[in-house]
């Protein structure tokens, strides 16, 4: 007892209110700046909120038929979607693909992608020959299994196909390189005969 | 042929026929009978005692892994760890303390145990008793053993019938004197009496031996004998065999399938099985316990079992936890000359069971007799669809969902013979159901009568 009374007494008393204000504002600033960052966390867009509301493309909107693979079904089924289409037959494979990757990154899609999937560019580099290079997180995060596999390269291949005439067999690259297979099952070594895949009977 | 015969492998005893020994002469092997898989193992000797390899041991009866660092193996079996020493016999299994017959080995990465360990070390990783023939070096977990019942009949014609509680699939051949039935996959055990003495003029009598994994029931006769298989392979009839000229020979001449030459036994088709993935390549991750690897190795192992059991000879591609590159498996099954191909894989999405055949790519045309490898599976894609469509119809038998479809499924396209790929996704009770060796069990029996049906389609290459 003795010794604490001559500790108190040591603090000049000034010294003690400005030590205590200090302390105050220092928990009063941490509150403050955990309510930004909260803030700024729920200000953040999820997934499919991030997705663009407005297509990148610019040009008179267009009826395309989406080759939609459904994990359900087995199997596509077509649906028709209106976006903008650009002038130039790439850009517009393209701007294809990329609606049809939307359709996959809406909640409850009926095959879902990775959300940062995306078209990095595609090449329709001979008569009848396209080359779509993905990015590496398509493949890196897609689910593993031959089905949701297949069904994926199918809707891909079908929907370019059917949308851009002329086009015969489809090459797929992961970053600009060739891959041997999406996520351990389906082959990408190879050229995908369109033929082939529509006759594969997975679209209705 | 009586009409209830379904099965028949016939071979006369016309001169004296010897075939070559049943078990490989040097080579010392250990065989396990499990419900889930039938395997054979080597043996190898190290100063004085009989070892075996303890991964391969476990592997087939479920999930292994394992870390070896300097001179110590920890093992991972299940939920269950144990870890070994390299020259010590003290070992630790489960938090206790466990003491081999002989110290523990670690050669080339590859940990071995002693043989007169195994019957008190396995039930230490399996929970449950086990049944070690140990003189015999043959392993019964579970009730497994198949006695045989032997049943001599006079009229109308003298014969010996050999009674299974489960269908066996024995090597026969032929000695001066006796029959020779050799089972190295069947857990038949003795049937009571090492020697069993007939009163009958033409047999005389059977004895039951076992060695080296494998056990053989010798019956001794009078008189060239005719083996046929009966009752979906649960009997085996021995009886004499016709002569030359003999009404009976007449009639099995014209009837019946060929007789297999006296020294070789009926030429059987290759099946090849490939469990799909395996060591580094996991595969899908079905769940966060369970990998596409070990779902493929262990209905692997079991659709050979039934596959056997229909009398086909079947190849796996893979028999343990190891990476295979796509292209040595296709050589290793174009090489194995076989009559089909079923390449194993698991989903977690989907339901039931999914055939596939190849989607096959861009190619050049085939230049005369070469294929490009990319699509050298053209010529037979026909009747591996008709393989494939077999296999869907007796799945939708066991009233279990199935789609048919081609993919570009590697190494379907490289294929010789007709290929069919099969993803086993989950069944009715969920994604558990994978691991499930009664699940795995249903499809492998599907696959199995699928391959029987469209038995008379298939030929091995020459």
């Amino acid at each position: 007892m003795r010794s604490r009374a001559r500790g108190c007494a040591m603090i000049p008393r000034p010294l003690l209110i400005a030590i205590t204000v200090m302390i105050v504002l220092v928990i009063a600033l941490g509150v403050y700046f955990r309510e930004l960052r909260l803030q700024a966390h729920g200000a953040e867009p999820s997934a499919a909120e991030a997705l663009p509301v407005m297509p990148p493309a610019s040009g008179p909107t267009e009826t395309v038929a989406l080759y939609v693979a459904s994990d359900a079904a087995g199997q596509l089924l077509a649906q028709s979607a209106q976006i903008p289409m650009p002038g130039g037959r790439q850009q517009r494979a393209e701007e294809l693909l990329r609606a049809l990757l939307r359709t996959y990154q809406m909640p409850g899609a009926s095959h879902s992608l990775p959300p940062a999937s995306d078209i990095r560019s595609i090449y329709l580099v001979d008569p009848g020959a396209a080359v779509v290079d993905l990015n590496a997180a398509f493949a890196d995060q897609h689910r593993s299994g031959i089905l949701v596999e297949q069904l994926t390269v199918n809707s891909l291949v079908e929907t370019l196909a059917v949308n851009v005439p002329g086009i015969e067999r489809v090459k797929i690259l992961v970053d600009g390189k060739s891959r041997e297979t999406l996520a351990g099952h389906a082959d990408l070594t190879s050229w995908f005969d369109v033929t082939a895949v529509e006759q594969a009977g997975n679209s209705r | 042929m009586p009409a209830t015969i379904d099965k028949t492998l016939v071979f006369l005893l016309a001169l004296l026929a010897v075939l070559p020994p049943a078990t490989s002469g040097g080579e010392k092997q250990l065989s396990v009978y499990a419900p889930v898989a039938t395997y054979t193992i080597p043996v190898v000797e190290r100063a004085g005692h009989e070892y075996v390899g303890v991964l391969e041991l476990l592997e087939p009866l479920g999930r292994v892994s394992s870390d070896a660092s300097g001179t110590r193996l920890k093992i991972r079996y299940n939920a269950l760890d144990a870890e070994f020493e390299a020259g010590r016999s003290r070992s630790r299994i489960h938090g206790s303390d466990f003491t081999l017959a002989a110290p523990f080995l670690i050669e080339n990465s590859r940990g071995l145990v002693p043989v007169a360990s195994l019957a008190a070390l396995l039930p230490r990783f399996l929970g449950a008793p086990v049944n070690f023939h140990e003189g015999a070096r043959r392993l019964f977990i579970g009730e497994l053993g198949i006695r045989p019942a032997f049943q001599v009949e006079s009229s109308p014609q003298s014969r010996l019938l050999l009674n299974f509680s489960a269908p066996v699939n024995p090597t026969i051949s032929t000695e001066p004197g006796k029959v020779r039935m050799v089972f190295k996959r069947d857990p038949v055990v003795s049937p009571g009496s090492q020697a069993i003495s007939f009163e009958n003029p033409i047999f005389t009598q059977a004895t039951y031996s076992e060695a080296n994994g494998v056990a053989e029931v010798d019956v001794a006769a009078n008189i060239p004998l005719l083996a046929t298989f009966s009752n979906n392979g649960k009997t085996i009839t021995l009886s004499p065999a016709p002569t030359a000229n003999s009404p009976a020979a007449a009639k099995a001449s014209a009837s019946s399938p060929p007789a297999a030459p006296a020294a070789n036994p009926v030429p059987r088709l290759v099946a090849v099985v490939d469990p799909a993935h395996g060591g580094s390549e996991r595969g899908a991750a079905l769940t966060d316990q369970l990998a596409e690897k070990d779902v493929t190795l262990a209905f692997a192992r079991l659709l050979r079992h039934e596959l056997e059991l229909r009398g086909f000879a079947v190849v796996l591609l893979r028999d343990n936890d190891t990476t295979v590159p796509l292209d040595q498996r296709a050589g290793a099954a174009n090489a194995a000359k076989a009559a089909v191909y079923l390449g194993l894989h698991a989903a977690s999405q989907g339901r039931g069971v999914n055939v596939y055949t190849a989607l096959l790519p861009v190619e050049q045309a085939a230049k005369g007799p070469f294929h490009p490898w990319n699509s050298a599976q053209a010529p037979s894609l026909p009747l591996s669809r008709t393989v494939a469509a077999a296999i869907a119809a007796e799945i939708v038998k066991r009233q279990l969902p199935v789609r048919e479809a081609p993919a570009s499924l590697r190494p379907l396209n490289n294929l010789l013979m007709p290929a069919v790929g099969l993803e086993l996704a989950p069944g009715a009770n969920g994604i558990s159901e994978l691991g499930s060796a009664t699940y795995q069990l249903q499809a492998a029996s599907a696959v199995a009568d699928a391959l029987l049906a469209v038995r008379d389609h298939l030929v091995s290459p020459p």
